[in-house]
């Protein structure tokens, strides 16, 4: 127990850096996947048959295989197939590859909420504002978004519930986030080696961002509870 | 000279001819009725006449404006259906408020909307308060002005949702069952409203159920049958003296 207390400042320093990788990758697949899940959405449900079906078959393969297979892919396929390393070796070029490899997964989970946001609008919405004289562009900001929105805030939260955890997966190709750095204390790493407990650690982290995620998330779900 | 002039409008939706080839006009303050059993196309009728279908044939004129015509493809221009819309106005049987607004915002929207394009927002803005205001008061509504949708009744509703059209001072006011979609008790309120209107000399065009109410507040009553007009006339010639076999038929249903 004594020896714990003499390691964790240490593993604690470590933790919070492998932390801060780990809020990087969530943050910017948020920022990519939001208005890319918009984009693909709206191909899936084009009037235009070739878009619609080419979106649908790129969201069913994405959504069809594990995360984590993707990561590889994404990662490896052009430096050992392609011979062409585009990723470079470093952390960088690895953060740059785990962060697209989940903005691609997590944008084709969202356009599946979007559009079924987008469809659960009545028509009757869109129709009453047409013979009001509205355009398009002010029905959809003024009448169809925020009912868009209320729908599809609860489902998006459990997305990005699953995504602070899913941001584990990026260890397969070594992005030295928290569960990354907490092993790396069973190795040996910062003159401490055999630890086990650092690992296990990362777990409050976890715990403690999710409890704030999920906070917030309620919050803006109840703003949206004075309408029906 | 007539406000409405309807002139051979078909409207076919896949192999199917919804509408037969309908001809009608209507006269400035005039109230016609539209009576048919369900399916003889009353909706799609109003429908074309407030753009949001496109008919195969025919002409729609306004104020001898020719709004639509089929033949002539610089009257389809969708830059332009956006103000022809605002010559009709249209309330749904199934009322189509905007959740997220109270009923004063709901009345106000589309005036703000139109008056901010203009860049005439803060000049307006007094104005269109003060009439939406005023048209609460008309319907009897002015102590739930800023109650939500959800917040009220079937019937009060629609009486906003009738707001909602009249700010914007349609030539023509269309109504698609107004009543269907209510309690029994709560249909008198919004009959009494839309019979306010008619007796302030509003042009109006209602498709109902309620063949009392058709009789009572219509100039001329349409009835429709498999996509045509049936027979045409007089509510009182038209529901004590139907010529037609199929009227008949359709009155006794309604009168048992
Ligand atoms: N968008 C559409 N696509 C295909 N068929 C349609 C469409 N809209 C209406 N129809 C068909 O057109 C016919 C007439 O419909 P419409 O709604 O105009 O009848 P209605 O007289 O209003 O009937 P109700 O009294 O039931 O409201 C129906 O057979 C209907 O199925
Ligand atoms: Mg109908």
């Amino acid at each position: 127990m004594k020896l714990i207390f003499q390691q964790m400042p240490i593993v604690i320093g470590a933790l919070n850096s492998g932390f801060v990788q780990t809020l990087k990758l969530f943050s910017v697949t948020l920022l990519g996947a939001f208005p890319l899940g918009l984009l693909i959405a709206f191909g899936s449900l084009s009037k235009i048959k070739a878009i619609s079906l080419a979106t649908q078959f790129v969201i069913w393969i994405v959504r069809g295989t594990p995360l984590m297979i993707q990561l590889l892919i994404v990662y490896y396929f052009p430096g050992l197939v392609l011979h062409n390393p585009i990723w470079g070796g470093g952390e960088s070029g690895r953060f740059l590859a785990a962060s697209i490899a989940f903005i691609i997964n997590y944008s084709c989970y969202f356009s599946e909420i979007y559009r079924g946001g987008i469809q659960s609008v009545p028509v009757g919405q869109t129709e009453a504002g047409l013979v009001l004289g509205m355009t398009k562009r002010q029905i959809f900001f003024h009448v169809t978004l925020l009912q868009m929105i209320k729908r599809i805030v609860p489902p998006i939260s459990n997305e990005i519930i699953t995504l602070v955890k899913d941001t584990a997966l990026a260890r397969i190709i070594a992005l030295q986030e928290i569960i990354w750095a907490g092993q790396a204390f069973m190795k040996g790493s910062h003159g401490i080696s055999g630890a086990i407990w650092p690992l296990f650690f990362t777990a409050f982290y976890y715990l403690i961002f999710n409890g704030i995620v999920t906070v917030l998330l309620t919050r803006l779900e109840r703003k949206m509870d004075y309408f029906r | 000279m007539a406000i409405l002039e309807v002139k051979n409008i078909r409207k076919t939706f896949g192999n199917v001819e919804v509408l037969k080839g309908i001809d009608f006009s209507l006269e400035k303050g005039q109230v016609l009725s539209i009576i048919g059993s369900s399916g003889s196309g009353k909706t799609t009728l109003l429908r074309c006449l407030n753009f949001l279908e496109t008919p195969d044939t025919g002409v729609i004129k306004v104020n001898n404006d020719v709004l639509f015509d089929s033949s002539d493809p610089s009257t389809r221009l969708e830059s332009q259906i956006r103000q022809k819309r605002l010559h009709f106005g249209l309330v749904f049987q199934s009322f189509n408020l905007f959740p997220q607004y109270t009923a004063l915002e709901n009345v106000m929207l589309a005036p703000r909307l139109a008056a901010k394009e203009k860049r005439a927002y803060e000049a307006q803005k007094d104005k269109i308060k003060a009439e939406a205001v005023e048209l609460f008061h008309q319907i009897g509504l002015s102590d739930r002005m800023n109650n939500y949708p959800h917040q009220l009744s079937g019937g009060q509703q629609q009486r906003v949702a009738i707001a909602r059209a009249l700010i914007l001072k349609p030539d023509i006011l269309c109504f698609d069952e107004p009543t269907s979609a209510l309690d029994p008790e709560l249909t008198g309120e919004v009959l009494k409203v839309i019979k306010q209107l008619s007796d302030k000399n509003n042009t109006m065009i209602i498709v109902t159920h309620e063949m009392a109410f058709a009789r009572d507040v219509a100039s001329h009553v349409i009835f429709m049958d498999g996509g045509g007009i049936c027979e045409q006339g007089e509510p009182r010639e038209l529901f004590n003296n139907p010529k037609e076999e199929r009227t008949r038929q359709f009155l006794t249903r309604y009168n048992s």
